[in-house]
């Protein structure tokens, strides 16, 4: 593999992922909205849930809109990873994913060009939503924004591998709103993003143990810690390990001797 | 050396024999017409020689290369109109074939290069700025051939390219790409329809996924029509 090829192919993967995420204008608006209305709405009506406690990384008693902002762009991570997903799907099944894997480069540097490239994409309307819930007195300091880049590009990249191992086990388009029900909103309901673990802990230590296994928890306390300027190196370690797992199934779907395409009925 | 060579060539989908031992060779140059009815196989050999997914018997070579243990030169060396249109829809012509251009390597200066070099032979250099979605499926079709032309490839794969088009488009695409072979270029043309076929193209009938004749095409209709001989090969006792 030539360095410079390798470099021109990921670049490009970017600018076709960036236009293609522009040009969904419908999409673009529901990513920096979504977020918007759960702390406008959401958080209102359930202000009561963080009773009073004081829970790291913060230092006093927080409001919830504090709480919930790192879980909210951990959502946008989270459903950005599963709409990237979902075209995965498409391009599949459009046959559009046929022409990024006869590129004469290693499939794995064009899966992982494309995850990178999706959660590039996203970046900037996660920072957009963080600067707009300063609106909602969710103020982290200056540094906490440049220190969250690196946990949100990390939790991003977990969450796209996810999202591709899953698209390498999708046979077909129709499954997906199944993928919706029984992976992405467990994922994010029993975790930390909503509820602190110490409140899930007192109602049910069933689902504040799956909460505590869920790799989303970690992603979204590691952007919680970092926004703050401390590193949850537990996150750190889960999130990284996650990533790797998920990035290896995904190139086992999309193997060429094995996976989804030796299964595929080609005719 | 040859542009293909597939050796004794198996596969299955399933439990369905989707090829079974199929041998063929491709010479530099050469217009090659992989003939047959739907559901005879073509696409999966074409996916095969592609490298989307490996072949679980026999070897595929495309000049010299073999496609399992040496596929980066096998596929820069390549390049492919699939059956399913694969453009983007909501990007323009241009970023099309950026992307294209980015994933073989190549510079932004080659890239608009051969572009246009690519776009004007085809008469569709006036649609670069359009968005893909407005384009005929015509001219969609030669905007494909443009992009796997776009890295210079020496072997060219075509599957079923002229589905959907009118007579006129059919023949300007299929004589488009003809003329691509006097400059050396070599041609897989997979088809099913008989009258893109001419009496000197090299021609490989495939049916029910093994060859079932593999010659000239003027010497499979030397007794009869090419359709009758080709019923005949592919009829119920062929």
């Amino acid at each position: 593999m030539k360095i410079r090829h390798a470099l021109r192919a990921l670049a490009g993967i970017m600018r076709r992922e960036m236009l293609r995420f522009v040009g969904q204008h419908g999409r673009l608006a529901a990513a920096i909205v979504r977020p918007l209305v759960w702390l406008g709405i959401f958080a209102v009506g359930f202000r009561s849930v963080l009773g009073l406690s004081i829970i790291p990384p913060y230092q006093t008693y927080i409001l919830y809109e504090v709480y919930i902002v790192p879980g909210l762009a951990g959502m946008m991570l989270l459903f950005h990873g599963m709409q990237s997903s979902l075209s995965m799907v498409y391009d599949r099944e459009m046959g559009s994913m046929r022409v990024l894997l006869t590129a004469p480069l290693p499939r794995w540097w064009l899966l992982g060009a494309r995850i990178l490239a999706n959660t590039l994409t996203v970046l900037p309307i996660v920072y957009l939503f963080l600067l707009l819930a300063r609106f909602w007195e969710v103020r982290p300091p200056g540094m906490g924004y440049v220190a969250a880049l690196p946990a949100l590009t990390l939790a991003g990249l977990m969450l796209g591998a996810f999202g591709l191992a899953l698209s390498s086990l999708i046979r077909q388009l129709e499954n997906f709103a199944g993928v919706m029900n029984f992976v992405i909103f467990p994922m994010f309901f029993a975790s930390t993003a909503l509820y602190p673990l110490w409140r899930l802990e007192e109602v049910s230590p069933v689902v504040a143990g799956l909460a505590w296994m869920n790799p989303f928890s970690h992603a979204v306390e590691l952007i919680r810690f970092a926004l703050y300027l401390r590193l949850e190196s537990v996150a750190l370690v889960v999130c990284s390990l996650a990533s790797i797992a998920f990035f290896v199934l995904a190139l086992w779907g999309y193997d060429p001797g094995r996976g989804f395409w030796a299964r595929r009925t080609a005719d | 050396m040859n542009a293909l060579a597939i050796e004794n060539l198996s596969h299955g989908l399933g439990k369905r024999k989707a090829l079974s031992d199929v041998s063929l060779s491709i010479g530099p140059g050469s217009f090659t017409v992989l003939l047959g009815p739907n559901g005879a196989g073509k696409t999966t050999l074409v996916s095969l020689v592609t490298g989307l997914y490996n072949a679980q018997h026999g070897e595929i070579r495309i000049f010299g290369h073999s496609i399992r243990r040496d596929p980066m030169p096998a596929l820069a060396s390549l390049g492919v109109v699939f059956e399913m249109p694969t453009l983007d829809l909501d990007l323009t012509v241009d970023e099309n074939l950026a992307y294209h251009a980015s994933l073989h390597g190549l510079s932004r200066h080659e890239a608009r290069k051969w572009a246009s070099t690519e776009l004007e032979r085809l008469d569709v250099a006036g649609r670069r700025s359009d968005k893909v979605r407005s384009l005929s499926g015509g001219q969609r079709r030669r905007v494909e051939i443009a992009r796997a032309l776009l890295h210079r490839p020496r072997f060219l794969i075509v599957d079923e390219a002229t589905a959907g088009l009118d007579v006129a488009g059919r023949r300007r695409l299929l004589n488009h790409v003809r003329s691509l072979c006097v400059e050396g270029l070599s041609v897989l043309w997979a088809t099913h329809m008989l009258d893109e076929i001419e009496p000197a193209d090299q021609l490989v009938v495939l049916h029910q996924g093994s060859v079932r004749w593999n010659g000239e095409a003027r010497a499979l209709a030397s007794d009869n029509t090419l359709e009758a001989a080709f019923l005949q090969l592919t009829g119920p006792k062929g």
